[in-house]
């Protein structure tokens, strides 16, 4: 479980988180949501670590990674894993090696032991004979698939998102969603999902966070976001075509 | 301002890259690939560069020798005096500036664009150490493409001043051993080290810290590759100072 307290986060004199307390809970996929600007990613990295906000405190497990020293910080972040906007695969390396990577760096494990873990992750995401192959060589949807194996290959505590489905079609982007998903569930890990794609609020969002202007102004689930009469969620919900129509039938006009 | 402020930034990522280790196992490979990366892949073009522009130096050199009181084995002397002491340390380092550090920039730069770097943050690897300090290593190695280019320079002018009829192996062999100071062979080594760090640190922290996207990967190699023939200049007339004046 992640808890965050009254975090603020100021660039210069923008202040683009104004104080955020929430709950992740573990087990589950908890996504944040809302426009562009509205403080998604700033909030992600202050959860990562990459940003210090200037005020409020975030736990991880009952300990703020504030009062962390390095050491406990360098645990901690092997507990993390990421799947980065674009992969983030390092092109340098094959498919296997991206995914052993956490392996070899935090891990005594023997090069068989760590082949044998990485086979296996590879399956898990419906990856396999794809071993030699360079990130190049592969298509976007796969890429993200080789990231996520990445991700859960140290079987981390913690697993973060940031906008998984960005250029990818919505077949493949309901694949990379189930996948979450399932692997939120099966290894009983605290996910933390980035998106603007109510496609992935409607599959996996099972406790959403709207962000607006760097407030959280509404948190509730993917059932009750169709439900609520908050302005603000109503009108980043119903932006779409698509979503204005679903709307229309519930209402019935 | 600006300068102040990058000269600041340039060397606390020098603190950051001897900071942080990453796994001995890991980063010894990495080692192996970056001397095979920055060292050996420029064999190639530093051999066929030095004998050519050895050749070219004693042919210019035997061409301004016009007066008959004047001694042919001079022309090697100049070729190796020229060669040793400034084509192959610096003109070369130049060129590897070019080679290398363009090579260097883009390639962590392209790694900032593509969140690869990000990755290897969040992973609690210290990304200075992972990418900056194998290439620090590895390019310690290159005085030993220095001192192949020193005797393929040498080797050119031989072959260019001896067969293109300009002098004879006596004269030539005359002229090699003529007043020969070994301290200028140390003197040319040190320099070669001081210009090796330079090649591997300042193409590394115009990748890394370079914003934007492939355009700005572009523009930072052409920084690169400027920034480190300024340094260049600039260390070798110091170190000339320091230790030929």
């Amino acid at each position: 479980m992640i808890k965050v307290e009254n975090v603020k986060k100021r660039f210069g004199q923008e202040e683009i988180l104004k104080g955020i307390t929430t709950t992740f809970e573990r087990g589950k996929t908890n996504l944040i949501i809302g426009q562009s600007g509205s403080g998604k990613s700033v909030m992600l990295k202050c959860l990562l670590g990459l940003f210090q906000p200037e005020e409020g405190r975030i736990y991880y497990e009952e300990q703020a990674i504030q009062d962390m020293n390095d050491d406990q910080q360098r645990e901690l972040r092997e507990n993390i894993g990421m799947l980065f906007q674009g992969g983030a695969l390092f092109d340098s390396m094959t498919i296997e090696e991206n995914v052993m990577f956490p392996l070899r760096m935090f891990t005594k494990q023997s090069k068989e032991e760590m082949l044998t873990r990485v086979n296996d992750v590879l399956a898990r995401v419906n990856l396999q004979n794809e071993n030699k192959k360079y990130p190049a060589e592969i298509s976007g949807g796969m890429q993200k698939r080789v990231s996520i194996a990445r991700a859960i290959v140290n079987r981390p505590k913690f697993l973060f998102c940031d906008e998984p489905n960005s250029g990818l079609d919505p077949k493949t982007a309901t694949v990379i969603d189930n996948l979450i998903q399932e692997i939120t569930h099966e290894f009983n890990i605290t996910t933390v999902v980035v998106t603007h794609d109510m496609n992935s609020v409607m599959e996996i969002g099972e406790q959403i966070n709207f962000l607006k202007n760097g407030l959280l102004v509404w948190k509730g689930t993917n059932d009750e976001i169709f439900r609520t009469d908050n302005k603000d969620v109503t009108d980043f919900v119903y932006s779409s075509d698509l979503f204005k129509k679903i709307r229309e039938v519930q209402l019935g006009i | 301002m600006k300068y102040i402020r990058d000269i600041g930034s340039y060397f606390l990522m020098l603190k950051k890259v001897f900071g942080g280790f990453t796994k001995g196992s890991v980063l010894r490979e990495l080692i192996f690939k970056e001397i095979d990366d920055l060292v050996i892949s420029s064999l190639g073009i530093v051999a066929f560069i030095s004998f050519f522009v050895g050749g070219v130096i004693t042919i210019q050199t035997a061409l301004n020798l016009t007066n008959p009181l004047i001694p042919k084995s001079l022309i090697a002397f100049a070729t190796r005096q020229s060669i040793i002491l400034e084509f192959a340390p610096t003109f070369m380092s130049i060129i590897m500036a070019g080679k290398v550090g363009s090579f260097i920039t883009s390639s962590i730069g392209s790694m900032r664009v593509t969140e690869q770097i990000d990755a290897l943050e969040v992973m609690g690897i210290n990304p200075l150490n992972y990418l900056v300090f194998p290439k620090i290593v590895a390019m310690m190695f290159y005085p030993l493409v220095i001192a192949l280019a020193m005797f393929l320079g040498i080797v050119g002018g031989y072959v260019a001043g001896v067969y293109g009829g300009f002098t004879n192996s006596t004269d030539f062999g005359i002229g090699l051993r003529d007043t020969f100071e070994p301290f200028h062979l140390i003197y040319a080594f040190l320099k070669t080290f001081v210009f090796a760090f330079i090649i591997a640190t300042v193409p590394s922290w115009q990748g890394y810290y370079m914003k934007g996207g492939a355009l700005e990967v572009g523009k930072a190699s052409t920084n690169s590759f400027v920034w480190t023939s300024v340094l260049i200049i600039l260390a070798n007339y110091i170190i000339t100072q320091l230790l030929l004046s």
